[in-house]
């Protein structure tokens, strides 16, 4: 008998799993792909700055510290919403900010930074045919990567950082990683 | 006949598709440009999510190709350049992902819904077969009979 009661919901049942399916599906983002990087350490480069060429940014020059890695670009639109924002956080002092500056003229790049504002960045490696950026998997700029003590990528950011990803994911993720022991 | 034949035609057309994309690349050996056509054809572009390397136009689809021309020229073995490319950008820059825990359900749930699907196409028609054969008690064959007999009265 019971059966033959739940009969007429069958549709309906049927209907809920597939809208709450569907659901979940619209809320991800398919351009967001989970970086196989996040737990490993970072890839090795070594490149010259963005200003001062004879100088270079390596991946040793993470290690001892919390910090945060991030790619920009002069052509990327993003970069120019989430410009200001880093600025914001350089100037509090909370973790250093290194960049990647990828696929970028010099000219162009050193041009953009006082057009937008400032430099927020303690130093940016110039990464001019991209190739450090395929070793990072970057595949949309900007990305941000947050680097623990060791070396080690512990999370990637695909997109601009703002108020809201920093106050509920990046910042507790580099408070948590700062109390770790190095 | 006709299906095959459209289906050539559509392959034609993305051969040529393929080929006009990546034209730059030349290679000593025509194995080698086997092997980049091929890995091209297999690879995603992370920019454009539905093209394939061979396919897109955009720089990082061009920039993984230069890497693939040089792994291939470098006599790299098919796991090496698959492994360079699914350590940098996972397992998503792969058309043809490996059968692992968190792809099961991608390779096999198809299967599972078809299966679903036909056992309730079963247990359905097989209701439906009992329905038909049932017999009409006596009193309906009687009822039924009577109504038959009113008609041709009518």
């Amino acid at each position: 008998m019971s059966t033959l009661k739940l009969r007429p919901f069958i549709p309906l049942i049927i209907f809920l799993v597939m809208a709450i399916f569907l659901g979940i599906g619209l809320t991800l983002d398919p351009r967001k792909v989970p970086s196989p990087l996040i737990n490993k350490a970072s890839p090795a480069f070594s490149l010259p700055l963005l200003h001062a060429a004879d100088k270079k940014l390596s991946h040793t020059d993470f290690i001892g510290k919390v910090s945060l890695f991030n790619v920009w670009s002069s052509w990327c639109a993003a970069c120019r919403q989430e410009h200001s924002f880093l600025l914001n956080v350089s100037r509090q002092n909370i973790v250093p900010i290194y960049g990647l500056n990828y696929k970028d003229k010099r000219e162009d790049a050193t041009r953009w930074l006082i057009q937008y504002g400032g430099d927020p960045y303690v130093a940016s490696a110039h990464d001019l045919d991209g190739r450090v950026g395929i070793d990072w998997g970057v595949y949309g700029v900007p990305e941000t990567f947050v680097i623990d003590k060791k070396g080690t990528i512990r999370y990637k950011q695909i997109g601009p950082v703002n108020d809201q990803n920093w106050t509920e994911t990046i910042l507790p993720i580099i408070k948590q990683l700062q109390a770790e022991a190095s | 006949m006709i299906k095959q034949f459209f289906a050539s035609l559509l392959l034609f057309g993305w051969v040529v598709i393929a080929q006009a994309a990546i034209f730059a690349f030349d290679f000593d050996d025509p194995k080698k440009e086997a092997r980049f056509m091929q890995f091209s054809a297999e690879l995603r572009c992370l920019v454009c999510q539905n093209q394939t390397l061979a396919d897109s136009n955009a720089g990082l689809a061009l920039d993984l190709r230069k890497e693939l021309y040089r792994l291939i020229n470098a006599e790299a073995s098919d796991k090496e350049i698959k492994d360079f490319m699914v350590s940098r950008y996972g397992d998503f820059v792969l058309y043809n992902p490996p059968i692992k825990a968190t792809t099961y359900l991608l390779w096999f749930g198809p299967f599972l819904l078809v299966s679903i699907g036909l056992i309730l196409m079963v247990r359905v028609s097989r209701k439906v077969g009992q329905q038909t054969t049932q017999t009409l008690s006596a009193e309906d064959q009687q009822r039924v009979q009577q109504l038959l007999a009113e008609k041709k009265e009518n």
